[in-house]
């Protein structure tokens, strides 16, 4: 299964754990799926995200693939100047 | 022909990509030829003023605009209401919406209430006067540490604290907490010998570009509409204004003139949905122009700060913990970019133990907008500093404390992944081994170092390249030329194809000529746009060979693209004479018709970029100036295209984080007031207030672009402040924690400490 971790800003509405064990083919599933598990993280997500898959960055890639042993951070939507 | 985007990166050998030719506008902008936002006129035209709010904080009761529609020569007034209700708007579109025209309460002084379009400047003044704003004055906050008190204004009655829980009972300030990091903090602490804890506070600075916002527009009774503007993104600027307004996508086209600067502030839209508004009323095109007081009152600066820092270390050197509160306000609305000041603050070490903590609040100010990678310089200020500090109370060399701690590829940042191949190790050694680092120092004179981090990102790029038939070739981007990057386009288009720089010519299309860009910030262009370019000429190259092949009657395959030309592959292939691409090209009608290149992606792989500045500052005991004696920028470009632009970017990053430093503030009065929207008293640097600044192009390949580009141009924002407050602190004898350094705040600190009182 992927590790997904989450910023700390985002424990609280995951009860309490920002690390996960969790199957997702594509970034919006995994999305979807820890929505569906926490309700309270949809709004947070939907603030918007960037997802480090690997250690790869990537913004607005709903279906960029998640492999079975990848680690995956959940971080803000870059911006920049 | 290499169509693996990854396959060259380190072995490729370049032609044109490199070289330092004059940029394809230059001439246009040194003969005034050039078209700014504010350089557009229509028949017909007529010009829109916009009213502000005078108050900081405001319940708007009434508008009343009846002897201003009555005034001779007014053609249309408008205001919250001619725009659409927000209902439908996401959450940061909706805020755009209020900023550009407030609904219910002023936010800030400056804040827009209505607007006029009439035949004159003089009319539409006049017109201005005539509108009656009932108001009800409500208390304010400014400040961002008073902003985020219980006692405090608050400034949205349904903006709840988002990040914690349970949900809190009472609307306040604070938008957002963020929190970031790894390991276990305390035990970090319990492991340090030596621990330094510092509080820092900066001013919000204007990015400051040279040319204030400028628009023409023109709406139709069909609602077809059309725009003339200077801004960053011109896709970011149709779809928002079309979303403001009600209209299609499709029915507004938009051009993005030539810009006098942006740094960020031109990635959002202030008076385009304003013009338009007021040309769909009055069936005229309308021009607005912000003059210098509206694009301080009414348009983003950065944030103002406040900054806890605490750092660990054992007598070696090597940091055990790293902790942070970082406390930034956005002005009038939620957004400011503490995330990314949270994200960033120690992305320059190899950390255990590391903990930010960010919080977003809101205060009577304009709406922040970005600046030069948003949020990072004040934390590089803080962290820098504080850094600095425990190396001297260590009692160990500062460029080593930093060597000693640097992030290297492995390393788990401080916002999370693992770091790919970086530079910061490359960019502190050259700082240390370049002739600035031991050149004697004069009387009263600091020497500081500060390194600095950004992310950099790709993003939405579609690109077209068409040969034209005599062999030259027309690059068409959508992303706003700020930097030089039609001539780097240029470059790399001439590089894939094989032919001269000059015979490629690079426009900024409109919104209806491509796809969808992204705005021109992330330092992003030449990385995605570049990316977009060079793919869009392999995609005519692959074309050309197959043009090639046709004529020979040979497979396509059997075709390779060597130097401009058409060869066969090998002795196999059979025995041709090499086509020219001005060959082919002329000859394309007969061979299938024109050929184009186009490639549209949404680019990833960026590469995060870091830089180390050095900086020496001549501190005068008597009056607290500061002059910077000798500055150098070392940083880490990946591939520099063109490297003067790349030099450019560094100096002017430096530039600014001079002024920054040293200078630049938003002055608030007691009544919420801006006391110093001009360049008057708002004071950027000057020529004279600069030494030349010194560049090192360092060139670690990012594997995530074709040449190993990097963006180059936010990092260099990041050091400044703190090299430069690190060189101050030096020559003043005391450290300096609050921005800007200007005359009386460095006299302030110089005599606290003869007073015995470190400020």
């Amino acid at each position: 299964m992927a590790k997904i971790i989450l910023p700390g800003s985002m424990r609280a509405a995951a009860g309490g754990r920002i690390e996960f064990e969790m199957d997702a083919p594509n970034v919006q599933q995994l999305l979807a799926r820890l929505s569906a598990e926490f309700p309270k993280l949809k709004p947070l997500f939907d603030r918007g995200v960037s997802v480090s898959i690997d250690n790869h960055m990537y913004r607005d890639a709903e279906l960029q693939p998640i492999a079975a042993n990848s680690e995956v951070y959940i971080l803000p939507r870059m911006q920049g100047g | 022909m290499p169509l693996d985007p990854q396959a060259d990166v380190k072995s490729r050998k370049f032609k044109v990509v490199g070289t330092r030719p004059l940029r394809p506008d230059g001439i246009d902008k040194v003969t005034g030829r050039a078209k700014f936002g504010a350089d557009a006129t229509a028949p017909g035209m007529l010009i829109g003023r916009v009213l502000r709010s005078p108050h900081a904080h405001a319940r708007i009761r009434k508008i009343d605009s009846s002897k201003a529609e009555k005034l001779s020569g007014v053609k249309a007034v408008i205001t919250a209401t001619d725009f659409v209700d927000g209902a439908d708007l996401d959450k940061g579109t909706r805020d755009v919406l209020v900023n550009v025209m407030a609904r219910g309460k002023a936010l800030y002084e400056g804040h827009a209430v209505a607007a006029v379009a009439a035949i004159n400047a003089t009319v539409a003044k006049k017109a201005l006067s005539l509108i009656k704003v009932d108001y009800e004055v409500l208390p304010h906050v400014t400040d961002v540490d008073e902003s985020m008190k219980p006692g405090a204004p608050v400034l949205h009655d349904d903006l709840y604290t988002g990040g914690v829980e349970p949900k809190l009972k009472k609307a306040s300030n604070v938008a957002f907490r963020h929190e970031f990091g790894h390991g276990d903090i305390e035990k970090g602490f319990k492991e340090a010998d030596v621990i330094v804890e510092r509080s820092y506070k900066t001013e919000a600075t204007h990015q400051g570009y040279i040319e204030p916002h400028a628009c023409l527009a023109s709406v139709g009774p069909d609602g077809q509409g059309e725009l003339w503007v200077c801004t960053q993104g011109h896709f970011m600027v149709r779809n928002t204004c079309a979303a403001l307004l009600g209209m299609d996508v499709s029915k507004l086209r938009v051009t993005a003139s030539e810009i006098g600067g942006g740094f960020g502030g031109k990635t959002t839209v202030f008076i385009e949905p304003v013009a338009l508004a007021l040309s769909r009323k009055a069936n005229r095109p309308v021009k607005v122009v912000m003059n210098r007081e509206e694009v301080f009152k009414a348009t983003g600066p950065t944030s103002s700060t406040s900054i806890d820092v605490k750092i660990g270390a054992k007598r070696d050197g090597r940091i055990t913990a790293a902790w942070s509160e970082l406390r930034y306000q956005g002005g009038a609305f939620p957004g400011s970019p503490v995330e990314f000041g949270a994200m960033t603050a120690f992305a320059c070490y190899d950390l255990e133990n590391v903990k930010t903590i960010g919080y977003d609040v809101v205060c009577n100010r304009p709406k922040q907008a970005a600046y030069r990678a948003p949020g990072a310089p004040m934390a590089a200020f803080a962290v820098e500093s504080t850094v600095e500090e425990l190396a001297h109370k260590i009692g160990m060399n500062s460029m080593d404390l930093r060597l000693k701690n640097a992030a290297k590829e492995g390393t788990k940042s401080s916002y999370g992944p693992v770091y790919p191949p970086i530079g910061i190790r490359a960019t502190l050694e050259a700082a240390k081994n370049h002739p600035h680092y031991k050149a004697p120092l004069g009387p009263n004179t600091g020497r500081g170092v500060a390194c600095g981090f950004w992310f950099n990102f790709g993003g939405q790029t579609c690109t077209s390249l068409n040969i034209n038939i005599d062999g030259t070739v027309a690059l068409a981007v959508g992303t706003p030329d700020i930097g030089g990057s039609r001539a780097s386009m240029c470059l790399m288009a001439a590089e894939e194809l094989g032919i001269p720089y000059d015979k490629v010519r690079t426009i900024v299309a409109d919104t209806s000529s491509l796809g969808y860009n992204d705005v021109t910030d992330g330092s992003r262009t030449t990385f995605a746009s570049g990316l977009a370019t060079i793919n869009a000429a392999r995609d005519a190259v692959k074309k050309l060979c197959e043009r090639a092949a046709k004529t020979w009657g040979i497979p396509a395959d059997a075709v390779v693209w060597e130097d401009g030309q058409a060869k066969p592959a090998g002795a196999n292939a059979g025995n041709f004479p090499p086509l020219s691409l001005a060959e082919l090209a002329a000859n394309a009608a007969n061979t299938g018709g024109p050929i184009a290149g186009h490639y549209e992606i949404n680019a990833d792989g960026a590469g995060v970029s870091f830089a180390t500045h050095m900086v020496d500052a001549e501190v005068d005991k008597e009056t607290g100036k500061v002059e910077i004696k000798r500055y150098t920028v070392c940083q880490d470009a990946g591939k520099a295209i063109h490297p003067s632009y790349v030099e450019g970017q560094y100096q002017g990053g430096a530039a600014q984080g001079i002024g920054w430093a040293l200078n630049e503030e938003y002055i608030y009065g007691k009544d919420g007031r801006l006391q110093n929207a001009g360049f008057l008293d708002y004071r950027i640097p000057v020529c004279s207030d600069l030494p030349m600044i010194d560049t090192v192009i360092l060139e670690i390949p990012n594997p995530g672009h074709p040449y190993g580009v990097r963006g180059v141009g936010e990092t260099s924002i990041v050091p400044p402040m703190a090299a430069i407050a690190n060189a101050v602190s030096a020559g003043a004898g005391v450290r300096m924690t609050q921005l800007p350094m200007s005359p009386p705040k460095v006299l302030k600190a110089i005599n606290g400490k003869k007073a015995g009182k470190q400020h």
